[in-house]
């Protein structure tokens, strides 16, 4: 049972903090031999695996690292474009580390302003007046649970589908900031939250909610 | 003041003395700092609005009250919910204006003027407890509720009763899309 990350984003649909609690981390490195039996294709900035899942090399893993050295987007460190490098034979025997690729901060930015957005639509599409707008975002790997206070403020974890307590967890959590970042003087209201008290009570209510596990209180 | 973490809803009581003193002492600084009273009441206003905007969320986090859904049923929760929780008296409420948006809270008695008499002389148009009308602005504003808040009577100055008036504005604008 885990929470894999909490969100919190502003009024304005800003992502002011972030906390990546718990990655399952799925790197594997291995070394090949020409010619390579794995499909990769370029997308976006990054080598993804496209076919030939095998020893934990799975599909959409991107590659992570040559030899050691960690890939620059498409380009090795130094500075050679992947996909050529890995058709030469020279360069054979190689290792190279595949994993899932982590998300930027900007990446996360973009992706809470647009949840931001569909939070707003959601309530919007609701045949009630004065629906909430998305509570719980279900897939089969996690949940995303968001919780709007009165105030506009949204808090989203992110968790192990059977894990349980996470409304009781979303309370907290807003408290924890009305204590240690509202409360802390010099945080201006809708910045990005720098604050060591918020960010140790945080990892805090975290453990205690996962400790309490799927027979935990609440939903 | 540091709470440890894992701290349930024990309430961290501090003197309340020094509470009262701490409020007398800013004011004092603040007519000497400042001539007029205009000015002395200005920067106390503003001083609650900051104090009202963070605290809120206190509020709502600590109280977890459902959204009100009227006027009347937001000066209700201001009177019997907040002041009751943050300085331990209850207000009473009355609706002054036909259209439904003006409330006073009128109060009997008030921590922050324990200790003070009257107002010297030369400060007469003094409001001594601004600091709340700017709270009580602050904290509605966060919730998408402009108000005006103002002394309309003050024991201090003679009056029979200290009564805080909210004027409830309407905005121009359809605030549908924002309430969610």
């Amino acid at each position: 049972m885990a929470i894999f990350s909490v969100y919190v984003v502003n009024k304005a649909g800003g992502l002011i903090y972030q906390l990546d609690h718990y990655a399952p981390r799925s790197d594997t490195e291995k070394t090949f031999s020409f010619p390579l039996d794995l499909v990769l294709r370029p997308h976006d900035e990054r080598v993804v695996v496209a076919f030939g899942q095998r020893d934990g090399i799975r599909v959409g893993h991107a590659v992570l690292a040559i030899n050691g050295a960690e890939v620059n987007g498409r380009f090795t460190a130094d500075g050679k474009d992947v996909l050529e490098f890995l058709g030469n034979a020279a360069n054979y025997p190689v290792s190279i580390r595949f994993g899932r690729h982590r998300l930027s901060s900007n990446e996360k930015l973009m992706l809470a302003s647009m949840f931001h957005s569909l939070f707003a639509i959601g309530s919007q599409l609701s045949p009630e007046v004065g629906s909430s707008g998305i509570e719980m975002l279900e897939t089969d790997t996690f949940k995303l649970h968001c919780f709007q206070t009165l105030t506009g403020i949204k808090f989203m974890v992110l968790a192990d589908p059977r894990q349980t307590g996470i409304d009781a967890l979303l309370r907290k959590i807003y408290e924890i900031y009305s204590d240690f970042a509202l409360k802390n003087p010099f945080y201006s209201l809708e910045m990005p939250i720098r604050c060591e008290l918020f960010d140790q009570n945080l990892k805090l209510a975290l453990e205690v909610a996962e400790k309490a596990g799927p027979f935990g209180p609440g939903s | 003041m540091s709470r440890s973490p894992g701290r349930k809803q024990e309430n961290h009581k501090i003197s309340r003395e020094l509470f009262v003193l701490t409020y007398g002492a800013l004011v004092a600084q603040l007519c000497k700092d400042y001539e007029k009273d205009e000015d002395v009441n200005t920067c106390l206003d503003r001083m609650g609005y900051s104090i009202g905007v963070r605290l809120i969320d206190d509020f709502l986090a600590r109280s977890a009250v459902k959204k009100c859904r009227s006027y009347s049923e937001t000066a209700d929760m201001i009177a019997q919910v907040a002041f009751k929780t943050y300085l331990g008296v209850t207000p009473s409420v009355s609706c002054s204006s036909a259209a439904g948006n003006e409330f006073s809270l009128i109060l009997d008695k008030n921590p922050l003027v324990d200790f003070v008499e009257e107002l010297p002389a030369e400060r007469a148009s003094l409001c001594y407890c601004n600091l709340l009308c700017g709270v009580i602005r602050g904290a509605l504003e966060m919730v998408h509720l402009a108000a005006e808040v103002t002394f309309l009577q003050d024991r201090l100055k003679g009056d029979a009763v200290t009564e805080i008036g909210i004027t409830f504005l309407r905005k121009p604008e359809d605030r549908k899309h924002k309430r969610n």
